[in-house]
């Protein structure tokens, strides 16, 4: 977590607060069972797409039931339906370094079109192993991880421009570039140590990524960020900690300073001078995954060279804006004026005006420079403060109607406040430490409002115990009226960070339901029992198998030795929704399959013994799901037990006849 | 559970509507009548009244203009078709596999009843007498293969072949 630094001291708030929080049967109204209820059979109204934390993956809840309804494997290992095992999905979690079975998926961020999400694709940021994933919206799968060159943690990431030309990957930890050894002190921080902020082009039809350009900025932590939007579309804001370069200690060294920074980026600009031929191209190596739709099948590219911009050589594209104190969130107001820090250690929220900023940057109303970055006087860009809001704001959204919620993990709670006066409207605790909040289609142009959640930190006695692990909690909360409501908890996967939400209306139609068997480019598919066959190649033995309700084919086979890797690729030949097969045989020491209609699935598998090795389908299918079996027999290396194979008995002379 | 699951849907959405009726009726506590007392739905398993079905099943397909001679390019496409998404469980000749055997198909059934089965399984599966019995038959649901109207009708001139008709 990376706030635990503050967790001692929001253990001992909590202690004290807790006189003064409202009990939760206070706390909740009258009518929350009947706002929160979706009846059986029925829908919800939003899709919440929820950052899986340390888990690595991405779960998807109805709002407002709370209701779990899809845990999505991204960037962590996935038994329980291959992903990341088969060999089709492998190559989805390779990197630079190596195949990383895991990571630390913090931020998702909803592709958009001007300024709206469009419900095409979803990203999602990996905060250890630096990349970025697209999942596609339509089949709700990952469908592309591209890494980061030149980054030490993927942390501001993957938030986006409005039409989605840019989806932004910032380093939380500085490094030295080109990932070259450095002593551990203090000065060779400030010598060596610099922070990457990569602009990750999407292609506007395929959604491909590619890192158009990375920006090279003095050695420092960012944070969080966002684009600016409407008028001030064209640029990316980004929250700073550790402006004082500490290498050690960053809980008291990176904490000196009353103010550190908000990076502002004009990207247009940055464009520009790529576009001129200023960009310097720097030698590196990271990969990108791409899984195929008609394949079925991911590969891994290497690519060797990023182009990069140096802000103290190609001037007026990058400029700090002093923001009090360590400052997490970093946030835009739906009209695109407003951009609100929210200071990790500060007792009070700054706001600042985009005019202010422009006009601040053409008055040169400058307070210095910080390592060759020009420093914008605070007061010049600053529309206002939020005073005395709470204690250890950490993320701000917003509402159709020019309010603001900025979420307090010190104080444990969320506060409402007015971007027009800066004047406290109302407050509501959490429980317990919320980190972010979301209001569905907060952070676009267009907010939906409605309700905002919020995804704490500590659970404490919220749900019935279960050890010293709990799932973390969520809450949601009302905001349609003048005061929020508390509505609902909700258990999590993993440890919830930032989140998204959208209309169902958005996806729920253009959901697949199927693959279409005919499209099925997958090399070693067998469309159709006729096309089923076991091919040797060397040590190789190829089982090109089908799946249908309720039969394995073949489901006999002999002739397979000690020393052979046995590859079956199962094609599920289904053609309808939600008619998935499972294919597991004993002793795999890696996982089963999860094969959905019309897609083929590959489990490798190296019997290390002689003996016989029963397979089946994991996945209920039928009233005779359960005989949906068969056996591979395995002998010594070197026996003499021709291959062979077969379904049913008259199946088997003709395999062998057409052997 | 996925095809189970389409029983207890059926009995359900039928208890529900029977429920619904009484619902609208003011009761107090000593008048609710004991669920032992309510008779359960059997529907779904009871024998059909005989007289009632309609030989050309449940689905869009009123009328199926046969082709006299074969078709022969349809015959070949219903081939393809049928070796991707029906062979796995249906053979050729009169023996049954998961589903019954093909052979004598189109003299058992109106080539609308067949035309309907393939394109709406699910109605025909829950209401038509004629597949309810096959389903007690093979306990098994025949998936619903999304064929085309034009794949469907390639099928059943595949069928018509395998019959010897002309």
């Amino acid at each position: 977590m990376k706030i635990s630094h503050l967790l001692l001291t929001a253990t001992v708030a909590l202690a004290v607060q807790s006189c003064k929080m409202k009990s939760t049967e206070s706390a909740v109204g009258g009518d929350a069972a009947a706002r929160t209820y979706v009846a059986p059979g029925k829908y919800d109204e939003l899709y919440n797409f929820v950052s899986g934390g340390f888990s690595g993956q991405v779960a998807v809840y109805g709002i407002p039931s709370g209701r779990l309804l899809k845990v999505l494997p991204v960037f962590s290992v996935n038994p329980e339906n291959g992903y990341g095992y088969s060999e089709e999905t492998k190559a989805m979690l390779n990197t630079s370094h190596g195949f990383v079975p895991w990571d630390d998926q913090h931020h998702l961020a909803l592709s958009q079109t001007n300024g709206e999400h469009d419900g095409r694709w979803l990203f999602a940021n990996a905060n250890n192993s630096p990349r970025v994933a697209r999942i596609d919206l339509k089949a709700f799968k990952t469908m592309e991880i591209i890494e980061l060159p030149n980054s030490g943690g993927n942390h501001s990431s993957p938030f986006l421009t409005e039409n989605t030309e840019y989806v932004i990957a910032g380093t939380r930890f500085a490094i030295p570039v080109g990932n070259q050894e450095s002593a551990l002190d203090n000065e060779s921080f400030k010598k060596n140590f610099k922070s990457t902020a990569s602009f990750i082009g999407i292609d506007k039809n395929t959604g491909k990524m590619d890192v158009s350009f990375q920006i090279i900025l003095p050695g420092m932590d960012l944070d969080l960020s966002r684009a600016g939007k409407g008028p001030s579309h064209g640029w990316f804001f980004f929250s700073t900690y550790n402006t004082e370069q500490a290498s050690t200690l960053l809980e008291v060294n990176a904490s000196q300073k009353d103010k550190d920074f908000i990076v502002a980026v004009n990207w247009k600009k940055a464009e520009e001078y790529v576009k001129a031929g200023k960009a310097k191209k720097m030698a590196t190596e990271y990969v990108r995954n791409t899984f195929h739709e008609e394949t079925h099948s991911a590969t891994t590219e290497v690519i060797k060279e990023v182009l990069t911009l140096d802000p103290t050589e190609l001037k007026d594209f990058v400029y700090l804006i002093p923001c009090p104190k360590s400052p997490h969130g970093c946030d835009v107001d739906p009209s695109g004026e407003y951009i609100v820090g929210s200071g990790k250690l500060a007792a009070l929220i700054p706001v600042f005006a985009y005019q202010k900023f422009v006009k601040a940057i053409e008055d040169k109303a400058f307070e210095g420079e910080y390592n060759g970055i020009p420093v914008i006087k605070y007061e010049a860009a600053l529309h206002g403060e939020v005073q005395k809001p709470g204690l250890g704001p950490l993320h701000t959204e917003f509402d159709a109607n020019g309010n603001a919620y900025t979420s307090f993990f010190v104080s444990s709670e969320i506060v409402k406040w007015s971007l027009k006066d800066l004047k406290v409207l109302d407050r509501v605790p959490t429980y317990y430490s919320i980190g972010h909040l979301m209001v569905p289609g907060g952070d676009t142009r267009k907010p939906y409002g409605k309700y905002v959640v919020a995804y704490n930190k500590i659970t404490k006695d919220r749900f019935l115990p279960t050890g010293p692990e709990l799932a973390q909690s969520a809450q949601l909360y009302s905001i349609d009226g003048d005061k929020m409501q508390l509505l609902l908890d909700f258990p999590t996967i993993g440890e919830p960070h930032y989140a998204q939400a959208i209309p169902a209306e958005k996806i729920k139609d253009q959901s697949v339901k199927f693959f279409d068997i005919n499209k099925n480019k997958h090399p070693y598919v067998a469309a159709g029992e006729k096309a089923t066959k076991v091919e040797r190649k060397g040590n190789e033995v190829h089982v090109y198998m089908t799946a249908i309700r309720s039969h394995l084919t073949p489901d006999n086979i002999e002739g397979i030795q000690v020393g052979d890797d046995v590859y079956f690729h199962v094609t599920n030949l289904e053609q309808d929704w939600d008619i998935p097969h499972g294919f597991a045989i004993k002793h795999a020491p890696t996982a089963e399959l999860l094969i959905m209609p019309g897609e083929t699935s590959t489990l490798k598998f190296s019997p290390k013994t002689p003996g016989i090795y029963p397979f089946y389908c994991t996945d209920f299918c039928s009233a005779l799901h359960q005989e949906m079996q068969g056996y591979m027999r395995v002998s010594p290396k070197g026996s003499n037990v021709p291959l062979k194979w077969h379904t049913g008995g008259e199946d088997t002379t003709r395999a062998v006849a057409a052997k | 559970m996925k095809n189970l699951r389409h029983l207890f849907i059926f009995a359900l959405a039928t208890s529900i509507a029977v429920a619904g009726c009484g619902g609208g009726q003011e009761k107090t506590g000593d008048e609710k009548t004991p669920a032992s007392e309510t008779p359960a739905d059997n529907s779904l398993v009871a024998d059909k009244p005989a007289g009632a079905v309609d030989p050309k099943g449940i689905g869009k397909f009123k009328t199926v203009e046969l082709t006299h001679p074969l078709d022969e390019a349809m015959v070949k496409k219903g081939q393809e078709i049928s070796e991707v998404k029906c062979t796995s469980c249906h053979k050729l000749t009169e023996e049954k596999l998961v589903g019954p055997g093909w052979k004598g198909v189109t003299d058992r059934r109106t080539p609308e009843w067949i035309m309907n089965f393939v394109t709406n399984v699910d109605e025909m599966l829950d209401k038509d007498p004629e597949a309810q019995a096959m389903l007690e038959l093979c306990m098994v649901r025949m998936p619903n293969q999304n064929l085309k109207d034009e794949e469907a009708r390639a099928v059943l001139e595949y069928m018509r072949k395998i019959d010897g008709k002309n």
